[in-house]
């Protein structure tokens, strides 16, 4: 990775150039989110609805077949929430760390 | 060698534009810069210019194109005035920041309402803040010079940036002046084979114009501050070369009779030269008077300014723009901000005149030299500008 997320004013590249490509892959998004979605495995039927419709491909199977959202990615838009029909998906205050 | 010959200025820009061998012109027609892109129009149709002619349906749109031309990697030109650069401001903060080295002719012409079609300098200090290169000519051969200086600065490396050259609408535009016209190879010797740091390139992917994070703006900001505050070293080493190749001199900030003067006039443009004929006069009746002019609007040329106006004891900013509800004018604001750290400094008057094509008549550049005379003898420094002919 020749791009650094917090360059110095003298490793900033002209004009702000990207000569390389996928570097949006470096940036985690999910620090935007006030809300977190958490799933409740015991009431998770795996219909796949929450990784579906998530808008930023945020949610990632599991070994077991179930769906779990990735936070570096999710930004917290409780699409998934309002979507699953087995309401196993809470909605819970993101904690500062 | 070069032949003396009878021209309208507008024709001149575009014969310059020719000469520069631009590979792309976009524009709108607006008067009073019409004449200019007529005349480019004519010469793309006519084959004597082997350039693209991108007609476009707005000023927005011409600068949009002349930025993808520019980035591709080929020399661009625009001209435009008033509304229309207006209509480009969005775009001109993108010119910049994508460090296209994009030339523009500036009819300078005063922006509605009420509507006006006649010259003042409002338009080009709405796009103070855009981070072009902005320069001034004060008659035709100035006009015609620059615009091949512009290539040259825009296009140096260590530049990179956007060009706009500055000349008054009608009072220049539309003149017949005698203008020494280059023959095309001396300018073929001149400007070199623009040759850009990064282009887009399918062989060589890069992204352009991306998103700016909270993270990386600011520094961004200031890279495009650095680039445009460094200019001035590459704009100074133009003017020389220009002079040592052509003998026309020019200099970041102009003056006359103004090394030994007691009050001096600060302004832009071709009033220049009609306050030259007020100096001599006054000059004639014993008055110590002198003028500066300020060439090089951005970068701001401080070490320039200041050291023609130290030793002055009152300078009288003319502004040829109002700022309404603050400082009255730019000029004069940046003339007094760019001093207020200095301990030993003259006084400082500001005056505007010549909004929306008002004649400044002769007699009214005396009586601005003669305010600077009764500032020092009342030792009163009136905050706000004095608006000149205005009647009340």
């Amino acid at each position: 990775m020749k791009i650094k997320e917090k360059p110095k004013l003298e490793e900033l590249p002209f004009a702000t150039i990207v000569t390389e490509p996928g570097t949006s892959e470096y940036y985690k998004t999910g620090d935007w989110k006030t809300l977190k979605p958490v799933v409740d495995k015991s009431k998770c039927i795996k219909c796949a609805n929450c990784y579906i419709y998530c808008p930023d491909n945020a949610y990632e199977e599991d070994k077991e077949g179930y769906f779990n959202p990735n936070y570096d990615y999710c930004k917290g838009c409780g699409i998934c929430v309002i979507e699953c029909p087995a309401h196993c998906i809470g909605f819970v205050e993101e904690e500062t760390e | 060698m070069a032949k003396r010959t009878g021209i309208e200025v507008s024709l001149a820009i575009a014969e310059a534009v020719r000469q520069s061998e631009v590979d792309v012109v976009s524009a709108y027609p607006i008067t009073p810069q019409t004449h200019i892109v007529e005349r480019l129009a004519e010469m793309v149709a006519d084959g004597e210019l082997n350039a693209s002619y991108i007609t476009v349906e707005s000023e927005h749109s011409a600068l949009s194109a002349c930025i993808g031309a520019s980035l591709v990697g080929t020399r661009v030109f625009t001209s435009t005035s008033s509304q229309g650069l207006a209509l480009m401001h969005e775009i001109m903060y993108l010119a910049s920041s994508l460090r296209c080295p994009i030339v523009m002719a500036l009819a300078n012409r005063a922006l509605s309402g009420p509507l006006s079609i006649w010259n003042d300098h409002s338009d080009v200090m709405g796009e103070r803040d855009t981070g072009w290169i902005s320069i001034f000519s004060n008659n035709g051969q100035e006009a015609y010079d620059l615009t091949f200086m512009a290539f040259k600065i825009g296009e140096n490396k260590q530049v990179s940036l956007p060009v706009m050259i500055n000349f008054d609408g009608f009072l220049l535009t539309h003149m017949i002046e005698p203008i020494f016209i280059f023959n095309d190879s001396e300018i073929k010797n001149y400007l070199t084979l623009y040759d850009p740091t990064y282009r887009l390139d399918p062989k060589n992917p890069v992204t352009m114009g991306s998103v700016g994070l909270p993270e990386i703006y600011t520094e961004a900001k200031k890279q495009q501050d650095l680039a445009l505050r460094n200019s001035i070293k590459v704009i100074n080493d133009t003017f020389k070369e220009f002079k040592e190749r052509f003998g026309r001199e020019y200099n970041a900030v102009e003056t006359y009779r103004a090394d030994d003067a007691e009050v001096v006039i600060v302004m832009q443009g071709s009033i220049f030269e009609s306050i030259q004929i007020v100096v001599d006069e006054m000059r004639n009746e014993g008055y110590k008077v002198g003028a500066v002019e300020l060439r090089l609007w951005r970068p701001f040329p401080f070490d320039d300014l200041k050291s023609s106006l130290k030793d002055k004891k009152a300078i009288v900013v003319l502004d040829r723009a109002m700022i309404p509800g603050g400082p009255q004018g730019p000029v004069l604001s940046e003339v007094r901000s760019s001093m207020y750290l200095d301990k030993k400094r003259p006084m400082i008057i500001g005056v505007l005149a010549g909004l929306g094509g008002r004649d400044i008549l002769l007699s009214q550049y005396k009586e601005i030299f003669n305010m600077g005379y009764d500032a020092l003898k009342t030792g009163n420094e009136p905050e706000m500008a004095k608006i000149i002919g205005l009647r009340e």
